[in-house]
């Protein structure tokens, strides 16, 4: 039976709904152009069909994905979910319609459309997380320490557990400004929450003198005569600068 | 002299420490753990890069700049005018501790100049790391300069509280180290990397024996040459490294383009140029050695002691041996197509995995972001070489070098054969368009 596929999908925008989308393609026989959240903006001729959330559906698209491809697959998919680029939830579905038919093989077909799409888009994501692990600066306020990212992805679920991990005993809160969501360790506990805004006191005068110590540090460690800042640049690209302790006046 | 603000402190001190190139944090994984502070990671966490372009990943600074040697081509040489600082014990490890809650480093890079004397340096430093370790249970990455001709009980108790111990070659041969740095001798220096070496094989076999024996640094050692102050050839040179890795089980070794810093007879005028191109073909030479399964013997040789400076020694070995290409990509082993310029570790893995699942042709590798700039010439896929590529060693060399180069080389391949290396470029132009693509 010919699939479907003058369509679009609105989903609730959550991993769930995600798994829900490839839940109704595959029981309809529709393959959507498009599947998007209502915070995204789009125009589409085609007419739209909205995806409501079930919980156990999309368990029962997770276990089938592990079942019938891989781990490996999961977890791409969980990365993928992750991005914040547009149509990736129809990389996604493509990446998965693949990996249906022929199995764990899927991930090593680096040359096939859909899957190196799938590819680069997560390596991107994993790429961003692990620029966060070295890229943020806390701060302490009164003994807690405060940290602010703008990352493209949703990197918090990346970075959590490396941060739990090295600061056992410390409380802290990590605030991703472009998603409104924040880590916050306390209690050797940590919990990922949405927060709107976050407004902070200003700093006392030890954090202030560490700051200045930092940027001492910084700045006499450059070597005059091998200056380069293109390599800088390279290794630290410059959308990360904007939080950088050493980079604040 | 306890007076000075730590600010002032960490300047003379960080600025002493600089020229030390080893800034990395990777060879353990250590998880963290409820009381304690920090991790470490196996793979290496860089916090920051600088103006240079360098890594930062440790607080990297001396104890001391206040020495008692006198070495030409060092800055803390007793007999230079400069300014003087020593850290506190407290200060250094309260700092260091306040910079890693902050995540601006991932731990801390320790050396020394020489305090009175090689033993009472040593000390003041365990002292500095047992504060760090016991007081504030730190867990992170520690890596400490090993001082050379201090008792070797004072290293082992030093080794023990460090994650990688290094001690400085300095220089690349004997008689360079006795003309510039009388105070310290080969000996000095070789006999600790042996005790390092010899320590590391017996704490393993205790650990066997015993489960919560302390590791004696368990990231390695390493060590660091100057480069480009004295005569030897990156032959000379080369060899050296393949011996450290074999005969002491080095994990890295590092080369410092020599930076004039001080007016000295026997060192190269302070308005020279730091051989960084040269240090750059060193790391590349020293990769293969490491990660592509080259014998230093297959780079240079007696007849050819140095490297081109115009393309890496990857391509030229590539270029001196073009019979052995082009290779199959579909078929040709892991170990060949490491030898491919232009495939690096993850671009064969990929390649390796991809064709398990069907064979590969040119636009599957572009697809796979498989760079084939370099590697264009010297492969073929489905027995096919890329449309329009001339394979003779000209037309690669050609293709090789940057239209700039080629032109200001004047055509090198006419003038002088470029297999044979002593190509010596002095010219500044050409030197600098090639700096450039680095």
């Amino acid at each position: 039976m010919p699939y479907r596929s003058d369509i679009a999908y609105v989903y609730d925008g959550s991993f769930d709904g995600l798994l829900c989308c490839v839940y109704e393609s595959y029981y309809q026989k529709e393959l959507p152009l498009l599947i998007f959240s209502p915070d995204e903006t789009q125009e589409t001729i085609f007419p739209v069909k909205e995806i409501s959330t079930n919980h156990a559906f999309a368990e029962r698209v997770e276990q089938s994905i592990c079942v019938s491809i891989s781990h490996e697959a999961m977890r791409l998919v969980r990365l993928c979910y992750f991005s914040s680029e547009k149509g990736k939830e129809i990389v996604a579905l493509n990446f998965l319609r693949l990996g249906f038919k022929l199995g764990a093989r899927v991930t090593n077909m680096l040359s096939n459309d859909a899957v190196s799409k799938m590819i680069s888009l997560t390596r991107f994501v994993s790429r961003e997380g692990m620029y966060y692990k070295e890229f943020i600066r806390f701060s302490d306020y009164n003994g807690a320490l405060v940290a602010i990212i703008e990352p493209k992805s949703f990197v918090l679920p990346l970075i959590v557990q490396h941060f739990c991990d090295r600061y056992p005993s410390e409380q802290f809160l990590i605030y991703d400004e472009s998603h409104k969501h924040a880590i916050i360790y306390q209690n050797f506990k940590p919990t990922i929450v949405p927060l709107e805004d976050l407004e902070l006191p200003e700093a006392c005068e030890t954090e202030v003198k560490y700051r200045e110590l930092w940027k001492r540090f910084y700045n006499t460690i450059a070597i005059e005569s091998r200056i380069n800042p293109k390599l800088r640049m390279n290794n630290m690209p410059k959308r990360y600068w904007k939080h950088l302790t050493e980079f604040q006046d | 002299m306890s007076s000075m603000d730590v600010i002032d402190k960490l300047t003379i001190l960080c600025d002493a420490a600089k020229y030390d190139v080893a800034c990395t944090s990777s060879g353990v994984d250590r998880s963290g753990k409820p009381g304690s502070l920090g991790n470490a990671a196996a793979c290496g966490i860089c916090h920051s890069f600088s103006a240079d372009g360098r890594c930062i990943a440790l607080l990297k600074v001396l104890l001391s700049n206040v020495c008692a040697y006198d070495c030409s081509y060092c800055v803390n040489r007793k007999s230079n005018d400069i300014q003087r600082a020593t850290f506190e014990p407290h200060e250094l490890a309260e700092l260091m501790i306040q910079f890693y809650r902050r995540n601006y480093i991932e731990g801390l890079f320790l050396s020394s100049a020489v305090i009175r004397n090689p033993d009472y340096t040593c000390e003041q430093m365990i002292e500095v790391l047992s504060l760090i370790r016991n007081t504030y249970k730190f867990r992170g990455y520690i890596h400490v300069k090993a001082i050379p001709g201090a008792d070797h009980r004072l290293l082992t108790a030093l080794g023990l509280l460090a994650d990688r111990m290094s001690i400085n070659l300095e220089l690349p041969s004997h008689d360079s180290l006795k003309l510039l740095a009388p105070d310290k001798s080969r000996d000095d220096i070789l006999k600790p990397m042996g005790m390092i070496k010899t320590g590391i094989h017996e704490n393993r076999t205790d650990l066997v024996k015993y489960k919560n024996t302390p590791q004696f640094v368990p990231a390695g050692q390493s060590t660091q040459m100057i480069v480009g102050a004295t005569p030897e050839t990156d032959y000379q040179i080369i060899n050296l490294s393949a011996a450290l890795y074999k005969k002491y089980e080095l994990k890295r070794v590092f080369y410092s383009a020599y930076i004039p810093v001080l007016e000295d007879s026997n060192l190269p005028a302070v308005n020279s140029k730091p051989q960084l191109l040269r240090e750059h073909r060193l790391y590349q030479a020293d990769w293969l050695l490491r990660f592509y399964k080259f014998d230093a013997t297959e780079l240079l040789d007696e007849q050819n002691q140095n490297f081109n400076l115009l393309i890496d020694p990857k391509c030229n070995w590539a270029l001196n041996h073009y019979d052995f290409f082009p290779v199959e990509i579909n078929t040709a082993s892991y170990e060949v197509l490491l030898r491919v310029p232009g495939l690096g570790v993850t671009g064969v893995n990929k390649i390796i995995r991809a064709r398990r699942t069907g064979s590969l042709d040119f636009p599957d590798l572009k697809k796979m972001n498989i760079v084939l700039k370099r590697a264009q010439y010297f492969i073929t896929c489905r027995g096919k070489s890329m449309l329009g590529i001339r394979n003779d060693p000209e037309a690669v060399l050609r293709g090789l070098l940057s239209k700039q180069s080629w032109e200001l080389a004047g055509s090198p391949m006419e003038q002088f054969s470029l297999f044979d290396n002593t190509l010596s470029i002095e010219k500044g132009e050409l030197y600098k368009c090639l700096t450039g693509q680095i």
